[in-house]
């Protein structure tokens, strides 16, 4: 049975399709995304508050080490493969080396609804891979040499309001811990389901957008966006596997390495490389990776966990 | 020209720049500014602000000619090329002309 979240992504998508005028208010829609940045960072924050910082650190390396090399493997594929240019290529590898929060909340509601338990501490990784996919993105447009502005771009990356928050609820939930977050809970935590829900709901009226830009790039980016998520997903899997985390950490890890940013990779993009199309890598990451990871590709990953898990 | 006679530029761009833009105003010296969200058309396609990636501003700022001059011309070669931005100025008549004369300290 189709989780009922999907469903009012897909009911947001049909919406934005038959040109409904239906929207959430721009307030609304930030509000909701802060509580799910901040439910999110807590839930992790207080799983932080129980491991030992040591026994992270090889899994904190590891992730942060995938944020750099999975770009490094796309940006030639869509330079020679795909003809873009090299703005364009390095602004697409850097959209789908870092994550997308709201296909992490899609996949956390999916292993929960089916009782598939996983490492707590998950949360971490999405701000981990968050960041280095930009760097690099940023590099491979302009070379080291160039006269990006650093500090520009550390304040955007570090200050926009994804990391910020994620990492201002883990922090919260560190210092508070389970006992002190209890009183919370009623907002963040028996509330999520029913907030992803709308926020997915916009997510479809924001997809529908995409769809019709989607048609002016031609058939290479219907399958890069297809086909890269699903290979980056066996490289994230395969990495949770050899890193010891459950058949649900193994799924997630897969699912953080498929999922391609919407909204902190643009947004630092925008400011760092203008030259960059940015309807052609959100077409791409918000008209096709995201519906195809949270319609079929968290099913998809859940069973090549198992499988490798069954091995 | 009488002597309360200003120019308003009118920037409307992507709310990405406005950093950058809010910057480039205090450097030339101008004293205030009024920023709006706003939604359009344009050359680069619908832009109604339904979120962050695909928002609008409108920033408005007031001053002596060759200074609103100076702006427009730092914004057209910086900006124009790659990010939806459109200017325009006119001639307003303003009630307090000593508010938007000179330029503030251009050390910043």
């Amino acid at each position: 049975m189709m989780d009922p979240i999907v469903l009012f992504f897909l009911f947001g998508l049909l919406a934005g399709l038959l040109r409904s005028e239906l929207r959430l208010p721009a307030a609304v829609y930030d509000f909701i995304s802060i509580v799910l940045l901040l439910a999110i960072g807590l839930k992790g924050g207080i799983e932080l508050a129980r491991q030992p910082f040591s026994e992270l650190l090889p899994q904190i390396l590891a992730v942060l080490l995938l944020g750099f090399i999975l770009p490094l493997l796309l940006f030639p594929l869509l330079r020679y493969l795909g003809q873009f240019s090299r703005a364009d290529s390095a602004s697409i590898a850097a959209h789908y080396g870092s994550v997308s929060v709201g296909t992490f909340a899609v996949a956390v509601s999916y292993l929960a609804s089916h009782a598939i338990a996983f490492e707590e501490h998950v949360p971490l990784f999405v701000v981990l891979l968050e960041i280095p996919a930009i760097l690099v993105g940023i590099v491979l447009a302009r070379g080291l040499t160039s006269n990006t502005r650093w500090g520009e771009v550390a304040h955007e990356v570090f200050l926009g309001k994804g990391i910020l928050l994620l990492v201002g609820g883990l922090l919260i939930g560190w210092a508070a811990g389970p006992e002190g977050i209890t009183p919370l809970k009623p907002l963040f935590f028996d509330l999520f389901k029913g907030i992803l829900a709308l926020f997915l709901m916009e997510m479809g009226l924001i997809t529908a957008v995409q769809v019709g830009s989607l048609r002016r790039y031609g058939p290479f980016l219907l399958i890069f966006g297809i086909t890269v998520p699903m290979a980056s997903a066996v490289i994230g899997g395969l990495l949770g596997w050899w890193l010891g985390l459950s058949v649900g950490g193994t799924t997630i890890m897969a699912v953080l390495a498929a999922s391609a940013s919407y909204i902190a990779v643009p947004a630092a993009m925008r400011i760092s490389v203008p030259e960059a199309n940015p309807t052609l890598s959100l077409a791409a990451s918000l008209g096709i990776t995201f519906p195809f990871n949270i319609l079929i590709g968290i099913p998809l990953y859940l069973s090549w966990a198992e499988i490798i898990h069954g091995l | 020209m009488s002597d309360n006679q200003r120019c308003l530029l009118t920037i409307v761009t992507e709310s990405a720049l406005e950093n950058t833009v809010l910057k480039t105003l205090s450097s030339f010296g101008a004293k205030g500014y009024t920023i709006s969200d706003a939604r359009g058309k344009g050359s680069r396609g619908v832009r109604n602000a339904g979120w962050d990636a695909s928002a609008n501003i409108r920033v408005e700022v007031l001053g002596e000619t060759a200074m609103i001059e100076d702006i427009a011309q730092h914004l057209q070669n910086n900006y124009y090329e790659n990010y939806a931005m459109i200017l325009f100025m006119q001639d307003v008549n303003v009630l307090r002309p000593d508010k938007f004369s000179g330029r503030s300290g251009r050390n910043d």
